[in-house]
């Protein structure tokens, strides 16, 4: 029987600690890891309670990331709850055996700490890692801060578990922005949290050996398509078990989330759309704008990068009768291509009743800083584009990068 | 042939690719295989035909379509040594009460070995191409081989 841990109505705890706790409140049986800038704290905080007695659970040591994962399919397959932590290069090894826990449909739950990917070798924050993975089949929260994180990983058991969904969940927080940043946590108790994620439940697991089992078959063309389309059906039908959790976290904690969070988007004329902490230099600078200038500017953040909110972000591109200009802010070097977070809101965006014109900002490379003041600037270049009726720079740009000016395509007029 | 061998065992009856195709609704979550239908106790202490294999466990199915050579089984040679049935990769060597059978060309792969390991003289078992009719085999089957003498 795993000891209680000792914690305060209020810790200050940085984000990979925020998340350890939670793993060991989910009282977690299998972690398989390998260590990796930013995420490594998160394991090791892991390994420590395990070694004290915090937690009844194994901690495997791997000697690669694809080792990592590949254990924790292993374990899950057997009938344990299982979880691990990576960022940057450790999840790009990883990716591949991302495919086979989401087809398996394996519960397993993926603590990431989003860094950038080499070349050139870099080990600070960006969504590199995090856009890797997006068609992986896996579920994507998106932590903003510290408290999120702690908060998002304990839902994440809870939904993926969910026998309904039975699929593996990534909770991504920004590398060295919110994994090292300590801030103030409100933490459950132990036996609060651990009601709250509740017992695992086993299915189809390979220590009943009155039900042998093969996991990992393979298919060919005449099974292939109908087992992708069952996977992919869990995944969107996961929207409604997703709202669940997060509804009964709120009456737990108090704290709500919701797939799409829509900041000030009521009577907004612009808006920009963000993931990951930049949300909150994004939330305060709409705010001191509003204050100081009277701009009328919103935040929409994909809470659930994945299922997509494909109806959420429609809803919230709506919410304001009067939105006229969109701006995507991708924090990943899109290698050809507009930003993936500019493709997807257009996407969405097409069937709204507003159509705002919508631009692209690639920003933040390698950790690259972005402020409030970046902010404003951009927010306040989507109300000249909403007051000319056109896009009236190019439709991509770069910003923060040093150098001249970095843009792509512009508006066909006449 | 092996459906010979042992009476009523359903091994290798259904033709791979046979199976009842269903839609994605109906398949199985996360594309699991279960071995048998229901539950199952001390399965090592029943023997494989008396089990209660799922039409997907690969002991009902025929899978070695694509074989090109395969061994060829004489009883007349045989000392039931039981190598062949030890060594065979994919348990396609009959045997019940340590005395060889057969061999199961359902799930048999044409490797070899059960010829490589045999120790008689000449061998119980030889591979022939798969044209080749058992019969056709067997009558044409090697004399002892004599020792050399030394000079």
């Amino acid at each position: 029987m795993a000891k209680k841990f000792e914690l305060n109505e209020m810790e200050v705890w940085d984000g990979n600690y925020a998340a350890s706790q939670a793993l060991r409140q989910a009282q977690v049986d299998v972690v398989a890891a390998y260590p990796i800038t930013p995420s490594t704290p998160i394991v090791e905080g892991y390994g420590a309670f395990q070694a004290n007695g915090y937690v009844d659970g194994e901690f495997v040591m791997v000697e690669s990331e694809h080792a990592a994962m590949s254990g924790c399919v292993g374990a899950a397959a057997a009938g344990g709850r299982v979880a691990t932590a990576t960022s940057s290069q450790g999840f790009a090894l990883m990716t591949e055996v991302l495919y086979q826990a989401s087809g398996m449909r394996l519960p397993i739950v993926l603590t990431v700490v989003n860094r950038a990917l080499a070349s050139p070798l870099n080990v600070r924050g960006d969504h590199s890692d995090m856009y890797l993975g997006r068609d992986s089949g896996w579920i994507y929260l998106d932590a903003f801060n510290p408290q999120e994180a702690y908060d998002l990983t304990l839902c994440a058991f809870r939904i993926g578990e969910d026998l309904s969904v039975r699929l593996p969940v990534m909770v991504h927080q920004d590398g060295f922005t919110t994994s090292h940043k300590a801030q103030n946590v409100r933490p459950l108790q132990d036996e609060v949290a651990y009601k709250f994620v509740g017992d695992y439940v086993p299915v189809d697991d390979m220590l009943d050996f009155s039900r042998p089992v093969t996991h990992g078959a393979q298919t060919e063309e005449d099974w292939h398509y109908e087992h992708k389309a069952k996977q992919h059906k869990a995944l969107m039908d996961s929207r409604e078990r997703i709202d669940a959790v997060f509804a009964d976290f709120k009456e737990l904690t108090g704290r709500e989330y919701k797939r799409v969070e829509a900041y000030m988007m009521e009577d907004a004329e612009v808006a920009m759309v963000a993931l990951g902490s930049t949300v909150e230099t994004a939330r305060l600078a709409a705010k001191q704008l509003r204050e100081e200038e009277g701009l009328k500017v919103g935040v929409i953040s994909p809470r659930v990068f994945r299922p997509f909110p494909f109806d959420l972000i429609r809803d919230a591109i709506d919410m304001s009768s009067n939105l006229k200009a969109v701006v995507c802010m991708d924090r990943s070097s899109p290698g050809g291509a507009m930003g993936a977070l500019f493709n997807e809101i257009s996407a969405s965006a097409y069937g709204t009743k507003n159509r705002p014109i919508i631009t692209n900002y690639i920003y933040g490379l390698g950790g690259r800083d972005f402020s409030i003041d970046e902010a404003k600037r951009i927010m306040r270049e989507q109300k000249a584009h909403a007051d000319a009726g056109y896009i009236t720079t190019e439709i991509q740009q770069f910003s923060g990068v040093r150098g001249p000016k970095l843009g792509f395509f512009k508006t066909r007029r006449n | 042939m092996s459906r010979g061998v042992l009476g009523t065992d359903k091994r290798g009856t259904l033709e791979l690719g046979a199976e009842k195709k269903v839609g994605w609704d109906e398949v199985p979550q996360g594309v699991v295989l279960h071995s048998f239908e229901g539950e199952i106790g001390n399965t090592a202490h029943i023997r494989p035909e008396e089990r209660e294999y799922s039409q997907f466990n690969s002991y009902i199915a025929s899978v070695a379509s694509w074989r090109v050579i395969k061994p060829v089984y004489n009883r007349d040679i045989c000392i039931d040594c039981q190598n062949c049935w030890v060594w065979c990769p994919d348990t396609s060597i009959i045997s019940r009460d340590k005395q060889m059978l057969g061999i199961d060309y359902d799930h048999c792969k044409g490797c070899g070995v059960c010829v490589e390991v045999c120790p008689t003289n000449p061998k119980s078992l030889l591979m022939f191409t798969e044209a080749t009719e058992n019969d056709e085999a067997l009558a044409g089957w090697p004399e002892k081989k004599k020792k050399a003498k030394k000079k």
